[in-house]
């Protein structure tokens, strides 16, 4: 399977099984048409032939048509499947390595566009207790087996507002480092509304990367992202984010946003946060459901997709005058990327990962907190519900149907489980604006490091 | 070669022996809703 596409004048090929990735001229462009095999090719090379010939000459097309055959010779074109078949192994024990502790379902903000019912996920708002949490740290202990890193991500509602239990869990878990050969990886997830020096001081001391949420331009944000008085954050936020950032030089952040239907120039909001100094920006779509109003549709895609590319061109020329910074979605690491176990399985959710409620509810992910359904334990009696977590296991990019015939699976990996669930009430069936969304990110990410190449 | 500048060499099938699980949970790194995992490094690398 291949995936060839034009973009600024280069065209790329992307050889899907191998996860090789050519830079082409055009008459190689053309002699591949829509060819997705070897044979194809051959039968649709020969067919355009003569008339690329009529246009470039005999030598060239000749040229052009060896180096292709030569690339399908070495595997780097047309390249056969990875594995013949993927199946996880249920019969073994699932290995847990990562949760995301639900450290308060409450929040000092009231966000329009919260998935979690602007802190309380559906239910009462809450706080976690340090013994739950101390108990979701020894279940992810014992659940990991052999697993040297674990990660825990303290997320909320907003975590700031139950502060002492995130110094406890954390003091708790180094504790328990040396004796169980574990290495603890924490992240922090907030709002920043609640940002003291003390915390700032804390946090970057413990915290191995921290996520601050801020959506880009004042009245993007203001939108969306309003305090209790009705007032917009970005005035407050903005101060305590920029100190705790340049507290810890610039390093292990991500200043997060979220645009919806409301903001779809979002490039404009990327690039200015960009412009107020921030190196490590995420800028993601919303998921939401078509009542909101807010939702990403169908018929925002093409404006959204020329978003992407305004903002890939100035990323590759900020880049060039050394006013580069990393746009999460285009970072795609070609070389030392992630396994084809990894890029098979995804995200992990419901076995490698789980959320943990204030109550100590096991769920397979943050997304599915408060939906009773998909509850799998509680960190006092373990983890039960093998049926759940088992499906979650048993579906990767072979199980879904979209994903097999996709040429960006090894670079997604699926997509979120979520929000195939939210959309097609199935974890099998890709949310498909999701989908496309991700397509024309890689597509871009690949002709950025084809530009790096240059 | 003068028609084809290859970006990136073949880079899966070197790794269907790897399989460790140290990585980080794709989801945990700042998106928590899309996780594309390419941009993740490995462990072992």
């Amino acid at each position: 399977m291949i995936h060839k596409y034009k973009f600024n004048g280069t065209n790329i090929v992307v050889d899907v099984n191998s996860g090789a990735v050519h830079g082409v001229d055009d008459i190689a462009f053309e002699l591949l048409g829509e060819s997705q095999n070897d044979e194809d090719f051959k039968v649709i090379a020969l067919e355009n032939y003569q008339a690329l010939v009529d246009v470039y000459g005999e030598e060239k097309v000749e040229e052009a048509f060896e180096e292709l055959l030569m690339l399908i010779d070495e595997e780097m074109l047309f390249s056969p499947p990875p594995f013949e078949d993927y199946s996880p192994d249920l019969d073994s024990k699932p290995i847990l390595k990562s949760l995301c502790l639900h450290i308060c379902h409450d929040c000092n903000l009231r966000c329009k566009y919260c998935f979690a019912g602007t802190g309380a996920f559906g239910g009462t708002r809450s706080m976690m207790s340090a013994d739950v949490g101390k108990r979701a740290i020894d279940m992810l202990v014992k659940e990991s087996a052999h697993r040297h890193n674990l990660e825990v991500d303290f997320f909320g509602g907003e975590p700031l507002m139950n502060f002492e239990v995130v110094k406890e869990i954390v003091e708790y878990a180094r504790s328990l480092e040396a004796g169980a050969n574990k290495n603890f990886r924490f992240t922090l997830t907030t709002n920043a509304l609640a940002l003291s020096d003390d915390k700032i001081d804390y946090i970057n001391k413990t915290m191995n990367n921290v996520v601050l949420s801020i959506d880009g331009r004042k009245t993007t944000n203001d939108n969306m992202r309003m305090r209790l008085d009705g007032e917009g954050s970005y005035d407050v936020i903005l101060p305590r984010i920029k100190k705790l950032v340049e507290a810890r030089d610039g390093q292990n952040y991500y200043v997060r946003g979220t645009f919806t239907r409301e903001n779809l120039d979002f490039s404009n909001d990327v690039l200015h946060l960009a412009d107020l100094g921030f190196k490590q920006v995420s800028v993601e779509p919303v998921v939401a459901n078509a009542e909101s109003g807010y939702d990403l549709r169908n018929e925002d895609l093409p404006k959204l997709f020329e978003e992407y590319e305004k903002l890939a061109l100035e990323y590759v020329k900020r880049e060039r005058n050394g006013e580069g910074f990393n746009f999460f979605h285009f970072m795609i690491d070609l070389n030392a990327g992630p396994c084809i176990a990894k890029r098979t399985s995804g995200c992990g959710a419901g076995h490698e990962y789980a959320a943990i409620t204030p109550e100590g509810d096991i769920y397979p992910c943050h997304q599915f907190v408060g939906q009773d359904d998909f509850k799998i334990g509680n960190v006092y009696d373990g983890i039960g519900n093998p049926v759940i977590r088992d499906s979650f296991r048993g579906s990767n990019i072979t199980t879904r149907e979209e994903c097999r015939n996709c040429w960006a699976k090894y670079y997604c990996s699926g997509g979120c489980v979520a929000n195939a669930w939210q959309f097609n009430a199935d974890i099998d069936k890709p949310y498909s604006v999701g989908c496309e969304l991700e397509k024309k990110r890689v597509e871009v990410a690949l002709w950025i490091k084809a530009n790096e190449i240059d | 070669m003068k028609h084809i500048k290859t970006i990136s060499k073949p880079v899966l099938k070197d790794t269907k022996s790897i399989g460790c699980g140290e990585c980080q949970a794709s989801c945990q790194s700042a998106c928590k809703t899309s996780c594309t995992v390419a941009n993740q490094s490995c462990e072992k690398k």
